[in-house]
């Protein structure tokens, strides 16, 4: 294939996702995604690593869910299992301490109402 | 938990990996960025088409689809091995990946919500042909019907079937028509599209 070709096609495709969906249902959710492949491009962790955190935390999740009934379990946030996937592997790895990661969760919390946030 | 309280957690956790020097927020947006406009199912797209218009293309796909598409020069792929699995009149592939959310990125972008949610991830494995039909394929009896479970190490992508009345496209018109759904196996493509 000539790239005139890959241009060509790069704009008949336009918007690319429109072959799919949007993929972040919420901003925060983007940012999680971002660091953990960031990270990993940065070899931090290899993403592997990451993999079998996700996987750990999917499989708990699984387990519990297992054990109950449809109407206790509420909505599968696939993102609330990457995220504390992520935070796992940190806090394994050294590179996160629970203590810091609560206070400042606690702090941004405390903002008032109507703070304008970072992105 | 809320969305805003997730929006405080990960913005907590940011704020600490940035000042702990191991993120720079660039990054972050650099591969938000990829995978919002550059990634997506239209790279698997052209990987079909071209298969389809080119049969030496096609058999180096089948025989090694990590290698195979290298010339396209995708990016974002942790993909670490890439396989290729064909529809044919006898079988009819799906893929899935029971354990969490594994699926060839570089080639079809990140997975569609219902491809993570619990509820497919363990259907699709016992009851195939009824998770089929909830995505609206009608399979003849007599086709077989492949699951294929994606893995960190292996990640599955379906080659659909060519219907007849686009034999006639070219590259860029095929891959235009290829649907995400169709690569994953939850869609036959037909002459209508």
């Amino acid at each position: 294939m000539t790239s005139e070709m890959n241009i060509e096609l790069d704009e008949v495709l336009q918007p690319p996702m429109a072959n799919g969906e949007v993929i972040f249902e919420e901003p925060w959710q983007g940012r999680v995604f971002g660091m953990a492949v960031a990270l990993s491009r940065a070899e931090v962790f290899m993403w592997s690593e990451f993999q079998q955190s996700l996987i750990d935390v999917v499989g708990d999740w699984d387990r519990w869910a297992a054990a109950r009934q449809a109407d206790e379990i509420g909505t599968y946030q696939y993102y609330e299992h990457f995220s504390k996937a992520l935070n796992k592997l940190l806090v394994e790895k050294s590179l996160l301490s629970e203590q810091d990661y609560s206070t400042r969760v606690a702090e941004f919390s405390a903002r008032p109402h109507g703070h304008d946030h970072s992105h | 938990m809320s969305d805003s309280q997730a929006a405080i957690r990960a913005e907590a956790l940011e704020s600490l990996l940035v000042e702990k020097g191991l993120l720079d927020p660039n990054d972050i947006d650099a591969v938000i960025e990829l995978y919002n406009e550059r990634v997506g199912p239209m790279n698997g797209a052209r990987v079909v088409a071209k298969a389809w218009r080119d049969a030496q293309f096609k058999s180096r796909l089948m025989a090694d689809a990590t290698s195979a598409i290298e010339e396209f020069e995708f990016e974002g792929g942790e993909v670490q091995k890439l396989v290729v699995v064909e529809n044919t009149d006898e079988v009819h592939n799906l893929v899935v990946c029971t354990l969490c959310s594994c699926y060839p990125w570089a080639v079809l972008g990140l997975p569609p919500k219902w491809y993570k949610d619990p509820a497919y991830r363990s259907r699709v494995v016992r009851e195939p042909r009824v998770v089929l039909t909830e995505f609206g394929v009608q399979l003849a009896a007599s086709k077989k019907v492949r699951v294929w479970d994606s893995s960190a190490e292996i990640r599955y992508m379906v080659l659909p079937q060519q219907p007849q009345t686009w034999l006639g496209l070219d590259e860029q018109a095929l891959a235009s028509k290829i649907t995400r759904d169709s690569m994953i196996g939850v869609e036959v493509l037909t002459d209508d599209l």
